[in-house]
């Protein structure tokens, strides 16, 4: 068990990349190649479940990370293979492996051209997310991060609907350049510490043994935080996200919106709390305004899309707007919230693309008035489709409660006018939904194309349930989730608390 | 030591039920649906009557834990229960009439294509009602009270294909949303203040704080976010507005949610909470004030409207307006006596409503139906004693939970009995017109219609018969039954037997109240309401019976003022102006096209632009060749290994 140990994050995180290299001998039988995309992805998704499962082991460096690999790679520059999870990427991990084969599924008939490229594309995509969640290398994890943006660029550009090849610039130019901020910081650090490592960087920061960090810690702050904001998408650097997703194809979407988006939310908690967090305090007053702006506009501008993809994709910018909120709170009960909002939107706003996609299928559009009365010749299709909406607007006892309720309570306690303005999403979301809904699925058919539309099929029923389950699963036993992400939360504040304690001090 | 009841079952029952219809009904027979919804809703009943027996007396709360839900830090929430004499009550009522209006539902909706449909989220709000009464903390609660909105979301919007329908549906699930806002953050300050949600945890520490007389604190914001959430589910000023509409939904839901059960949970949660409240009085008299206004208003509205359902409606919530009056002067357990009897008479007076519909195929307008006495009389019958009952008539059940809250109203504050004594008067004068419109005189509805046919207002809940006939027995028995409680349910209350019922929750009445009063004045009191509740009555009467063509004539001569009562004030319309209108036209408009588009969006394209021209290579981007630009990707890439291996280097 010891060796499964080691090298299981190894494998998860590889064994697509393995997966998309076979696939380009596979000769291009569009068949076989769905059905091998398919196994990989199921089998990396098995082996992902170790890692829950066995999380509760002693840890083996000590260093607060769990099934950690860490090997020299390089030696010059100094770059190991550091990897490792806690609490806050376990379930990142699983998400990606969760969503990954049912994008496989949602994609078995619409993808009918270059169908060996889209799934070598999704397998590597799969293997670069999981790297993000893993690195702690930050050379490892920017190369990850940056390996991200080519198949995502890819997926849009080629497989995507009319304008995708300026969606797919814009996301790629957009992130990109972002990220540039936070190549010269990680560079920076490097040359201050000599060492590309995560741990170690914060065990130095923490002993105060880096040199001009005072002068520079804010610019290094803002080098993080400007990538990942614009990766999250906070507001107002979201304009390229309801492009991308109108045009990406469904599977594009749900990793997009699934798990590409918190990789920024990932990043500000590992990177910015982390490394950084007295630059984090000082700053949290006005990125909470902008979080705030994010879910009130966000889900305004949701509410009057006319196309059903840009009012989800708006929806996101609500709904990581919480996630925002709850990181800067610098409260245990934010921080969760955080967690379970990330996981529980993954789900369900994966969920919600996937479902969208179904109609684009057979009807080519997304635009909300080409629709209507739809609940009469898709009775499966509309009842899968308001439980997930009901996640998404975070009633009780489903999954998207949780996260927000805590992420609310977390924010009043730690201003009451941020949970205030926050809980005004409660709201919004059910406008915004609540009336798409309607106007798609409710009142008599008034497209006569409509009336023989196809409810959900089999592939597709196998794609959207798993996600429709594990939103009730996650609703009504939350606690298997905070079990793992409750401590490193706990821990993840203590250099704050401890911060607050010398200020008070003084 | 009390036995494990198990209380966890009688929840989670009706939602087996709700489980097993939604999956499997749609394949099932009717009367295979039948017996799964009224078994899973009876069981619930039935396991709850063994809990009471098992419980008895009841005077120690009992405590129940199923297992952990939430766990953040030291803030944790679990499913757990909790039973005293308080959720005893309504627990009862729930299950109780609930299970009534599931069999009387078997008759009103077998002929209707989604039957197995209703039944499923009729068991599902049986779950989620339960577990809001049941739950023994706030956040548990709060599953029931978001579930039940739910419920009602989809019942009110149960034949979807009616615009109407499907909009009514959704305001009413958006209006609570705005009261569950004021909840949640009342949540928060009890999480921040308390630690927890636990309703033992919290009242045990609220008890020993001082009643915040002077000025604002701690426990009046709370009591009065509370309050918000209340009036939301319970559709008080300003938060009514969806209750009239959800009228769309099949009349054995208006009787079951939008009158006996789901809408007096504002009530219930205020009375749950009457530590909190007993120590704010500001909060206090904010709840009596909207309650007694929203007893007032309701009742005007109510005088003009010829919907039958609609009527009920508005009366609906004026009476929970009283209800709401009571808990605001400190009368909680007044204020739940009628939120009983309520449930038996409106409850009855609702599906009375539902059979008058059945019988005159689906017509609801009151203006075309008249005479139907002779017709349906069980029918008549029975809703004139539940019209007896909510008029406040001796010895009816409405007459004793009424009187004992105008009683404490005016111990409290002699304005709150006037207006409700007034509202009183007015209750009785548009239940006996809804009365006398309906059954008295001559059948309207061949007048109305000049082929001579009875109209189908409803196509989803015509039935195609020709002349009025009366109910099937399985919908009469349950008018029987609640008839018989509209008549007996009130005796409960004499000589206070239901306040020495609720005083181990409530706590004995604090001792200036009991001396305040002489029953003398009390009797008296009682004689002027009973004489409002029969001057209306008698004014119905005279304009609808005896002299029908005055009606007609007094709402010429009011002009303006009969038109804004008709037209419910014109407070939909008024909040379609000032809320609705400028959030949907300011979105779109300012938000998304302007700042969004032009502003942002722009600004990010003009600088890709600017970066464009500048440099000649990437305009090779513009021509979409994806090869190239991959290149260009892995040209980049190059550059920066090697920019950051120089820099390893150089260090």
């Amino acid at each position: 068990m010891r060796t499964l140990d080691h090298n299981i994050l190894t494998l998860v995180t590889f064994v697509p990349l393995a997966g998309a290299l076979l696939l380009v001998l596979l000769p291009r039988r569009d068949r076989d190649i769905r059905i091998f995309a398919l196994v990989t992805s199921l089998l990396t998704f098995v082996l992902s479940l170790h890692l829950p499962v066995y999380f509760k082991r002693p840890l083996h460096l000590g260093t607060g990370f769990h099934y950690e690999v860490n090997s020299p790679w390089i030696s010059s520059p100094t770059i190991h293979y550091h990897i490792g999870i806690d609490g806050i990427s376990l379930w990142l991990v699983v998400l990606t492996t969760f969503l990954t084969p049912l994008c496989v599924l949602i994609s078995w008939k619409s993808v009918h051209d270059r169908v060996k490229e889209f799934f070598i594309l999704l397998l590597i995509l799969e293997t670069a997310l999981i790297g993000v969640f893993v690195a702690l290398d930050l050379f490892l994890f920017y190369f990850f991060w940056e390996a991200t943006l080519i198949p995502m660029a890819l997926l849009i550009g080629i497989f995507g609907h009319e304008r995708k090849v300026y969606a797919a610039v814009k996301f790629f130019m957009y992130t990109m350049i972002a990220s540039m901020f936070m190549l010269a910081a990680i560079l920076w650090l490097y040359a201050h510490t000599g060492t590309f490592d995560f741990v170690e960087i914060q065990t130095q920061i923490r002993a105060g043994g880096v040199p001009n960090l005072s002068a520079a810690a804010l610019w290094l702050f803002l080098g993080f935080f400007i990538a990942f904001a614009v990766k999250v998408p906070l507001f107002p650097f979201h304009t390229w996200l309801p492009d991308a997703h109108v045009e990406a194809p469904t599977a594009g979407s749900v990793l997009l919106a699934g798990v590409l988006l918190k990789m920024g939310t990932y990043g500000m908690l590992r990177f910015n709390l982390g490394l950084f967090p007295e630059q984090s305090r000082q700053n949290a007053p006005w990125i909470v305004v902008l979080a705030l702006i994010g879910i009130i506009y966000g889900a305004l501008v949701a509410m009057v899309q006319p196309n059903m993809k840009k009012l989800i994709a708006y929806s996101s910018v609500s709904h990581l707007g919480f996630v925002v909120l709850g990181i800067f709170s610098f409260t245990q009960a934010g921080l969760n919230g955080a967690m379970f909002v990330m996981l529980a939107h993954g789900v369900s706003t994966g969920a919600l693309f996937m479902l969208a996609g179904v109609l684009h299928e057979r009807r080519h559009t997304y635009e909300i008035s080409e629709f209507g009365g739809l609940a009469s010749p898709m009775p499966i299709y509309a009842a899968s489709f308001l439980f997930i909406v009901l996640a998404s607007v975070g009633l009780p006892l489903l999954n998207g409660f949780v996260g927000e309720f805590l992420v609310l309570s977390g924010a009043f306690q730690s201003r009451a006018i941020y949970g205030i303005l926050g809980a005004t999403g409660v709201i919004w979301s059910a406008c915004y939904l609540l009336w798409m809904y309607q106007r798609v699925f409710y009142g008599k058919v008034t497209h006569a194309v409509n009336n023989s539309l196809l409810d959900l099929e089999g592939f597709e029923k196998a794609a959207v349930w798993p996600c429709a389950l594990a939103a009730l699963v996650m609703g009504v036993a939350p606690i298997i989730w905070l079990a793992a992400i409750d401590p490193t939360t706990h821990s993840a504040l203590v250099p704050l608390a401890q911060m607050t304690a010398k200020v008070v001090g003084q | 030591m009390t036995p494990n009841l198990n209380l966890w079952l009688i929840p989670v029952l009706p939602l087996a039920g709700a489980a097993i219809n939604g999956f499997f009904g749609k394949k099932s027979s009717r009367t295979a649906v039948s017996v799964i919804a009224l078994v899973f809703s009876g069981a619930a009943f039935v396991w709850a009557l063994t809990a009471v027996a098992r419980f008895w007396p009841g005077d120690v709360p009992y405590r129940e834990l199923l297992a952990h839900w939430i766990r953040s830090g030291t803030f944790s929430a679990d499913f757990a229960f909790y039973l005293d004499r308080l959720s005893v009550v309504m627990m009862l009522v729930v299950t109780g009439v609930g299970f009534l209006i599931h069999v009387y539902s078997v008759g009103y909706m077998w002929d209707d294509p989604g039957y197995y449909r209703f039944f499923s989220y009729l068991n599902l709000f049986m779950f989620f009602m339960l577990t809001l009464v049941l739950a023994n903390n706030y956040l548990v609660m709060f599953i029931g009270w978001e579930g039940v909105g739910l419920a009602s979301y989809l019942l009110i919007g149960f034949w979807f294909t009616k615009d109407s329908a499907a909009s009514a549906g959704k305001k009413a699930f958006i209006v609570n949303r705005i009261g569950d806002f004021g909840f949640l953050i009342g949540l928060f300050l009890l999480i921040q203040h308390f630690g927890s949600l636990n309703f033992v945890q919290v009242f045990n520490q609220v008890q020993p704080m001082p009643s915040e007389t002077a000025g604002t604190g701690l426990l009046t914001t709370i009591g009065i976010l509370l309050m918000v959430g209340a009036c939301g589910k319970s559709a008080q000023i300003p938060l009514y507005v969806w209750l009239p509409d959800a009228m769309e939904g099949p009349t054995p839901v208006s009787a079951l949610i939008h009158a006996a059960t789901m809408v007096t949970a504002g009530v219930y949660m205020v009375s749950r909470s009457h530590m909190i409240f007993e120590r704010a009085p500001i909060a206090l008299t904010v709840v009596a004030i909207i309650g007694t206004l929203t007893a007032f208003f309701a009742a005007t509205v109510g005088i003009a409207q010829t919907d039958i359902k609609k009527v009920l409606a508005y009366s609906t919530v004026s009476q929970l307006g009283y209800m709401f009056m009571a808990c605001g002067v400190g009368a909680f357990s007044a204020g739940i006596f009628h939120l009983m009897t309520h449930a038996f008479f409106k409850g009855l007076l609702f599906l009375g409503a539902g059979s008058v519909i059945h019988a005159v195929g689906g017509e609801q307008d009151m203006r075309k139906m008249g005479g139907l006495r002779s017709y349906i009389p069980w029918t008549f019958l029975t809703m004139a004693i539940a019209t007896l009952a909510i008029s406040g008539i001796i010895p009816f059940a409405g007459f004793w939970s009424k009187d004992e809250i105008l009683w404490k109203a005016y111990q409290a504050n002699p304005v709150y009995w006037a207006m409700g004594a007034i509202t009183a008067f007015i209750t009785s004068f548009y239940m006996f017109r809804l009365l006398f419109m309906t059954f008295f005189g001559e059948y309207r509805a061949a007048k109305v219609n000049e082929y001579g046919r009875v109209p189908h207002a409803h196509d989803d809940e015509g039935h195609g018969h020709g002349e009025p006939h009366e109910s099937p027995a399985v919908m009469l028995v349950p008018l029987l039954i609640l008839a018989f409680l509209s008549t007996v349910g009130g005796l409960v209350g004499i000589h206070n037997g239901f306040e020495h019922f609720l005083r181990p929750v409530f706590g004995p009445e604090s001792p200036e109240a009991i001396s305040n009063g002489s029953s003398g004045l009390e009797f008296l009191l009682m004689g002027v309401s009973l004489a409002f509740a029969l001057a209306g009555a008698t004014v119905a009467y005279l304009l609808y019976v005896s002299r029908p063509y005055l009606p007609d004539r007094f709402a010429e001569s009011l002009g303006g003022l009969y038109r804004a009562v008709f037209n419910k004030y014109y407070v939909d319309e008024l909040y379609a102006k000032v809320f609705v209108n400028p959030l949907v036209n300011g979105s779109t408009r300012i938000l998304w096209q302007d700042i969004d588009r032009k502003v942002i969006d722009d600004t990010v394209n003009d600088a890709a632009d600017g970066a464009r021209y500048v440099s000649d290579e990437v305009r090779h981007m513009e021509s979409g060749n994806l090869r190239s630009y991959a290149g260009w990707i892995a040209a980049g890439a190059a550059v920066l290994i090697a920019y950051m291996a120089w820099e390893g280097a150089g260090r």
